[in-house]
């Protein structure tokens, strides 16, 4: 009875921390979440927290005190005597309001009362200027209008798609094919080929950027969608054909040999069997690779560079960080749009997501 | 007879080997060249690239396929896992196997790469002080980084294992590996931010502030700990890989074992280093090299936060530097052999594994 009841005791304990673990782990992607949505000049002025109901002074009443009042001398106020440093700070009065100098020079006061508040000022302008690239307009506390222009973020989006797609399924069809004559065919150099393959899975990638760069050059890829294409099927290859060969020959045996009694060929075996027979790991293979090339930063950098016309998303939120640093409203938006499909595919396809990424944890 | 016989058919085979090849190299090289040089609205040009990327590809395959069925038992044994392997291979030869030569090479040459230099670049490595920063940087990286993410991933992994919400529990702990590093970069560049005044909107200082201290610019302050603000971010997304690793591996531990270490009196703590630790050891270690491989590659999140400036530069973001900014192809090269040669432990370590499980 004693053992149960410490052993519920830990498991309080036990839910606790993870609840606190988890929710430090929550609150950085929240707080990109809330500030995206929140007007440009409040993500400035108050932190995005604000936005759960909290107690804040909020000014209730104004006393004017007479005009010639003398600051170095004790104030009066209400009745009550304050200096002129305790108003500067805000002092708490007899009846438990604050009392503060709203303008010091006017003489008057601010009677401040602690309060519930919540901050629920939201906009969608900041995705709107983000996504369209158009000018807009944002209006000041102080009634001036400020013009900005967005970032076209729209543009780069679909960029992103362009990329990612045929850079996922040029790799993963050929990985297949590469990874079946691996598993199955009996060739002169068949381990050497392997071993080679193996050995490239954790290779970094900056060991084969300058000879593809010129290479590129003298190729007329650079800046150009099959250029990055091209790179990221070579650097997705080893990593698929790794993963699609312990997935192929896992296969039982019994199943292409009485394929081959029939007469088969290879490349009936492989299209008719191979093909239908790994589509769940061809799924998680291919969502890493897609997510792979569309988070991916570094390959866009060296081979997209500046061209404006074929910029993805990473490229232009690290624009953006570098141009406008402080417009917090665009970044946390524009950092948002480009989550989108990640947590799109992360909620969507979870279990063929988690597999794909434990497999693919090791490229380079 | 025979050889009559066998001349017409031979004929065949050999014109069909050598045109079917041949309008396949022309037939790719002519797309390759349409989609260099076209200026199509960027959607169908990507509809005409996945085309050409499954249709195109696939019927590469089969054409070529198709000639060697036409000829006999032995040959067609012979020739056809080439003909699988041939076009991974040719990508890898071409982006990743040939260029790591190369590379080799022009870590032995100048800047422009024009002459031989020795050993030179690899004697300024160790003494340009950008170099030695970038260095002790990715030391930190590894040492603080990969070490908190395993030690975390552990922790969290336990923990998960015995609360009452462990699915929703790894879900939230491993999303942050589904963004990318770019926009992880700005939720905590975010977090960090400063402004001078009162008022911050960053969490950090609005917390430093709440309890009484002074905000600070954190990813530019005391050089090096600067780093230790980037390396939290990598702390917050790798951690839960190893956690779900961990998480499968605690699964595995009997219960019968650790019922029995209880009823010997055995506490929790006793249990976790002398029975689970041990059990789940290969574990431990296939995530570690993992994670430091993965933290030895850093490059997107100082480049977001930082740039490399306030001596944060890692081995990747100086060997951008150095091809881009300086245009030495020396320095850039041998930085980027620098990292293969850290990585080539884990290379054998691979090797050994797959080995070992019968792979090959």
């Amino acid at each position: 009875m004693r053992r149960r009841s410490r052993r519920a005791g830990s498991k309080t304990v036990v839910n606790v921390v993870l609840a606190v673990i988890c929710l430090i782990w929550l609150i950085p992607t929240i707080g990109l979440f809330v500030s995206s949505f929140r007007p440009a000049t409040e993500i400035l002025k108050t932190g995005w927290w604000t936005v759960v109901p909290h107690k804040e002074n909020v000014a209730k009443d104004q006393i004017q005190l007479p005009k010639d009042t003398d600051l170095r001398q004790p104030i009066q106020v209400n009745g009550q005597t304050f200096s002129d440093d305790q108003l500067r700070e805000g002092v708490k009065a007899a009846d438990g309001t604050t009392f503060m100098w709203q303008n010091r020079r006017a003489r008057t006061i601010d009677v401040l009362e602690a309060g519930w508040k919540m901050n629920t000022e939201f906009t969608t302008e900041n995705y709107k200027g983000v996504l369209t690239g158009k000018t807009y307009e944002i209006k000041d506390t102080d009634g001036t209008v400020k013009t900005k222009k967005g970032n076209g973020m729209s543009q780069a989006f679909l960029n992103t798609l362009v990329v990612s797609i045929p850079a996922t399924i040029i790799p993963i069809l050929i990985a297949t094919f590469a990874a079946y004559a691996f598993a199955w065919l009996r060739f002169p150099l068949r381990k050497t080929m392997f071993v080679i393959v193996i050995m490239l899975l954790v290779v970094p990638l900056q060991i084969a950027m300058i000879p593809i760069l010129r290479d590129y050059t003298a190729l007329g890829l650079n800046g150009t969608f099959l250029g990055i294409w091209l790179a990221h099927a070579g650097f997705g290859l080893p990593l698929a054909t790794y993963f699609m060969y312990s997935y192929i020959s896992q296969l039982p045996r019994d199943l292409f040999e009485s394929a081959f009694m029939d007469g088969a060929s290879n490349f009936t075996i492989f299209t008719r069997l191979i093909l239908p027979l790994s589509v769940p790991s061809i799924a998680s293979i291919s969502i890493f690779q897609f997510l792979w090339v569309w988070n991916d930063y570094l390959v866009a950098l060296i081979f997209i560079g500046n061209q404006p016309d074929v910029q993805v998303l990473s490229m232009k939120i690290a624009d953006m960080v570098g141009t406008r640093g402080n417009d917090w409203h665009l970044l946390t938006a524009a950092a948002f749009v480009s989550m989108l499909m990640p947590l799109a595919v992360f909620f969507g396809l979870q279990k063929y997501f988690v597999r794909g990424l434990l497999g693919g944890s090791v490229k380079g | 007879m025979i050889a009559s016989a066998a001349t017409p058919g031979m004929v065949r085979k050999i014109l069909l080997s050598i045109l079917v090849p041949a309008f396949n190299v022309l037939l790719h090289t002519g797309i390759f060249i349409f989609l260099r040089d076209s200026d199509l609205n960027s959607i169908v040009y990507a509809v005409l690239a996945i085309l050409w990327g499954v249709v195109g590809v696939y019927f590469m395959y089969w054409s070529l396929n198709w000639v060697v069925e036409q000829y006999s038992d032995v040959w067609r044994r012979r020739i056809q896992p080439f003909l699988f392997v041939g076009p991974a291979f040719l990508l890898l030869s071409w982006l990743l196997l040939i260029p790591t030569i190369r590379t080799l090479i022009m870590s032995f040459q100048n800047a422009a790469s024009t002459e031989f230099v020795g050993f030179a670049n690899y004697a300024a490595v160790f003494t340009d002080r950008l170099l030695i920063t970038a260095l002790r940087n990715n030391l930190l990286w590894v040492v603080f980084g990969a070490t908190a993410c395993i030690v975390l991933g552990l922790l969290i992994a336990v923990l998960a294992d015995r609360s009452s919400f462990e699915r929703t529990a790894k879900v939230i702990i491993f999303l942050p590996m589904a963004i990318s590093f770019v926009a992880a970069g700005v939720i905590w560049k975010f977090i960090y931010y400063y402004q001078p005044g009162d008022e911050q909107v960053g969490l950090l200082n609005a917390i430093v502030v709440a309890l009484g201290g002074e905000p600070q610019a954190w990813t530019s302050m005391t050089q090096p700990w600067n780093n230790l603000f980037l390396i939290v971010i990598l702390i917050w997304m790798q951690t839960g890989f190893a956690m779900v690793i961990f998480s499968a591996a605690l699964k595995g531990v009997p219960d019968d074992i650790l019922e029995a270490a209880r009823v010997d009196g055995a506490g929790e703590i006793r249990i976790f280093f002398r029975i689970i630790i041990p059990f789940i050891m290969t574990t431990i270690l296939s995530v570690s090299t993992t994670i430091v491989v993965f933290t030895l590659k850093i490059f997107d999140v100082v480049m977001i936060m930082t740039g490399g400036q306030y001596n944060t530069d890692v081995v990747a973001t100086q060997f951008y530097r150095q091809l881009f900014m300086f245009q030495n192809n020396g320095y850039g090269s041998t930085l980027a052999i620098i990292l293969l040669i850290a990585v080539i432990p884990v290379i054998i370590f691979n090797l050994r594994q797959i080995r070992k499980q019968g792979g090959f």
